[in-house]
């Protein structure tokens, strides 16, 4: 390409690189925002937020609080993986839950069964408000979905909670504007520039522990529509469903009643790794039941406040 | 640092580059090309597109398609906003930012550029040079991307002719000297059909250059090809005080990304703009301890010294002193929907710095499609102009002709905080 190049300096590897500017991300969030929480369900992506956050701020403590939406429709193996993470990175730990929601009235399910995930949105806006959240740091990646390709990594909300997608901000070099009046809100997602396999291979060289469901183990499950329902109290097996103990991992954990596992027998960060680099179905498209419903679905939920 | 010794298919770090052009010139197309031959576009994904080609009534799988974004596009037909791709061959991890070429969209193109180290420009093989394809290079020029990449595309249309590829380079490579733009390659190519795209395809034989595909797996990644000053930014301080741990008593963090050149422990440092020297006692990350940092490293540093130091001052060499100043030149790419008033004043940030700046001249506006000079009272969404902005607090900056990081700035409209337009210092 270039005749005229002298000589080469040191550059950084994808990962390198990668991890960089996440970290540079989050120092932003922490020089410009009053009052941010970062986003940590116990699962693998906002795993590798904290690691970021180590990596950002130590040996200070985090300059936010970590905040969990629970469905109340959560794996325990999740849960008991959240507390325990928190309470070994000695950071502040604040759960809000759907449930509470529903009690007050402000969620109302169509059905008992209904799934949660996407009132979480209503509970999330409670938590915002009541804390007078200005930021919240989210471990969305826009490899995800094709709502999320066009997302800024500092995305501005209205009042509202609102995602407008004709009018964000826009974002040039490294200049982030995480500038917001009062009720206003900034979600920042610092890995925005990562894939499914650059998070397994971060999870393999960062050595990062994960909850156990993300490896293969044996569960009951119901094949329905090419995805594998997982058999569980919420979700019970049918009359006339056929289930089968198989061999499987979650790729994705999220409430229960719309993530589903997929056959596996990786029980490694590097087998899952090989098996992610040799996949050919997407993350979501193989594990959320949600987002199948509707071309747009994601879209949508995120005009509605959905992170 | 030890990626290298974990992920050895890896090495040759990341290259983010650009596509422009629009719909009609296949540019969604070879996108869709080169992920689908690098194997990134899974059966899922390629299923729902061929059922939409299906029902389009289209014989082929619509390639173009992936590209296809938001609901609120799809109803208006168009597409608002960059949209970032990503792949990886194994040697390198990609990120393309695809922006629309419309005529209204400068303002994404801008965006999408500031970011790039490369730019693909996409020519209809039939059409030649067109207005939008010097708007594309003259932006990708303003921009400072270093590597331009003419795709001579649908060659398919024009029957593999090389006479009309060597026609159309001889007209842009005429009208890029007239530019200044000196690193450019050309490359013919059939996007539907994946002809030298990551495949050589049998109708151009011809041509013997690289295919697109090799020309990304070589270009050079962003600070791997010039000398370049140390520059850092503070983003963050850190100061943890923690009661029970006295070694931490002291400890003052200075934290941020190096934005180019490099830093080694004992290196005599500057902090601008206050001009106070110290040296560097160290370079830690998460508790490690480097013996240099280099571009694009998000660090900590410590000082030999105490000095006072906060977010939006700079770290540089002490040879290397940066330009601090209180008035600024400039190429500005105005963004917002409500016009620039001169009578107004903004907010201007650039590196990690804020300050309020008031417009001293609007010098000329840019006809980005003639590249005539024009007076200019306002400025209009896309507009681009030389403007002289008075600062109200010293900024420390370089020329962004020679440092893309510490030669931009955004405006921001304080009354809504909307990013309204995009500067370079010249």
């Amino acid at each position: 390409m270039s005749a005229l190049a002298l000589r080469q300096h040191a550059t950084l590897s994808h990962l390198d690189w990668l991890e960089a500017e996440s970290i540079h991300i989050l120092r932003e969030v922490a020089g410009q925002c009053a009052n941010p929480a970062l986003l940590f369900s116990g699962g693998k992506d906002s795993l590798v937020l904290l690691r970021l956050a180590e990596k950002a701020f130590r040996p200070g403590r985090f300059p936010f609080p970590l905040l969990n939406i629970d469905t109340g429709h959560n794996y325990s193996e999740v849960i008991d993986f959240r507390d325990f993470r928190a309470c070994q990175l000695n950071e502040r730990l604040i759960v809000r839950s759907v449930e509470e929601s529903m009690r007050r009235g402000t969620v109302v399910l169509k059905s008992p069964d209904e799934s949660r995930n996407k009132h979480q949105s209503v509970t999330l806006l409670e938590a915002i408000a009541e804390f007078g959240f200005d930021c919240c740091i989210g471990g969305a990646r826009r490899d995800e979905e094709k709502a999320r390709a066009k997302e800024r990594i500092f995305s501005f909300r209205d009042e509202f909670g609102q995602w407008d997608p004709k009018n964000q901000r826009p974002e040039l070099w490294d200049l982030f504007n995480a500038r917001v009046h009062k009720g206003e809100n900034i979600r920042a997602f610092p890995i925005s520039n990562w894939t499914e396999l650059d998070v397994w291979q971060y999870i393999e060289r960062e050595q990062l522990d994960l909850p156990s469901i993300y490896f293969a183990h044996k569960r009951e499950v119901v094949r329905k529509n090419g995805l594998l329902q997982p058999v569980t109290e919420l979700t019970p097996a049918r009359p006339g469903d056929s289930v089968e103990e198989l061999s499987v991992r979650f790729r994705t954990v999220g409430d229960i009643t719309c993530t589903a596992p997929v056959e596996s027998t990786a029980d490694t960060v590097t087998r899952i790794i090989e098996e992610t680099a040799t996949t050919t179905i997407t993350e979501r498209g193989e594990t959320r039941l949600d987002d199948q419903t509707s071309e747009a679905s994601m879209e949508q939920r995120k005009k509605e406040g959905y992170f | 640092m030890s990626a290298i010794e974990h992920l050895p298919e890896i090495d040759n770090g990341l290259l983010r580059f650009l596509t422009c052009g629009s719909v009609d010139d296949g540019k969604s197309t070879l996108i869709g090309r080169l992920l689908y031959d690098t194997k990134t576009i899974l059966a899922d994904t390629l299923h729902a597109i061929a059922r939409t080609s299906e029902r389009r009534g289209l014989e082929a799988v619509d390639l173009s398609l992936l590209t296809d974004g938001l609901q609120a596009e799809r109803e208006q037909g168009i597409t608002i906003d960059v949209a970032y791709r990503y792949f990886t061959t194994g040697r390198r991890k990609y990120i393309i930012a695809d922006a629309p070429g419309h005529e209204q969209y400068t303002r994404n193109m801008v965006t999408a550029a500031s970011t790039a180290n490369l730019a693909i420009i996409l020519v209809d093989a039939r059409k030649g040079v067109l207005t939008q394809t010097r708007r594309h290079s003259y932006l990708a020029h303003l921009l400072g991307i270093p590597h331009i990449v003419v795709a001579i595309n649908k060659m398919d249309l024009v029957d593999f002719d090389r006479a009309t590829y060597e026609r159309i380079r001889g007209q842009y490579l005429e009208f890029a000297a007239t530019l200044g733009i000196g690193d450019v390659s050309f490359i013919p190519l059939s996007a539907l059909n994946g002809d030298m795209i990551v495949d050589r395809g049998e109708r151009l034989g011809w041509y013997s250059g690289p295919t697109l595909l090799d020309i990304l797996e070589n270009a050079p990644t962003a600070h791997s090809e010039r000398d370049e000053r140390f520059r850092f930014p503070v983003q963050f301080v850190c100061r943890p005080q923690k009661a029970g741990d006295p070694k931490l008593h002291d400890y003052r963090g200075f934290m941020g990304r190096v934005e180019s050149g490099e830093i080694a422990v004992g290196d005599e440092v500057l902090v601008l703009p206050s001009e106070q020297r110290t040296r560097i006692k160290a370079i830690e990350i998460y508790g490690s301890s480097l013996p240099r940092a280099i571009a694009e490293q998000s660090v900590t540093l410590l000082l030999e010294d105490e000095v006072d130091i906060s977010r939006g001052d700079m770290i540089v060499r002490a040879q290397e002193s940066a330009l601090v100043t209180r008035r600024i030149e400039t190429m500005l790419c105005w963004l917002g929907e409500t016009p620039l008033d001169p009578q107004r004043k903004y907010l201007i940030r650039q590196t990690t710095r804020e300050t309020k700046a008031a417009i001293e001249a609007i010098d000329y506006r840019l006809d980005i499609n003639t590249l005539q000079r024009m007076p200019a009272e306002r400025l209009s969404m896309n507009d681009i102009a030389r403007v002289f902005f008075k600062l109200a607090q010293p900024l420390c900056v370089d020329a962004y002709a020679e440092n893309r990081s510490t030669g931009a700035f955004i405006v921001i409209d304080e009354t809504n905080n909307n990013t309204v337009g995009a500067g370079m210092i010249l």
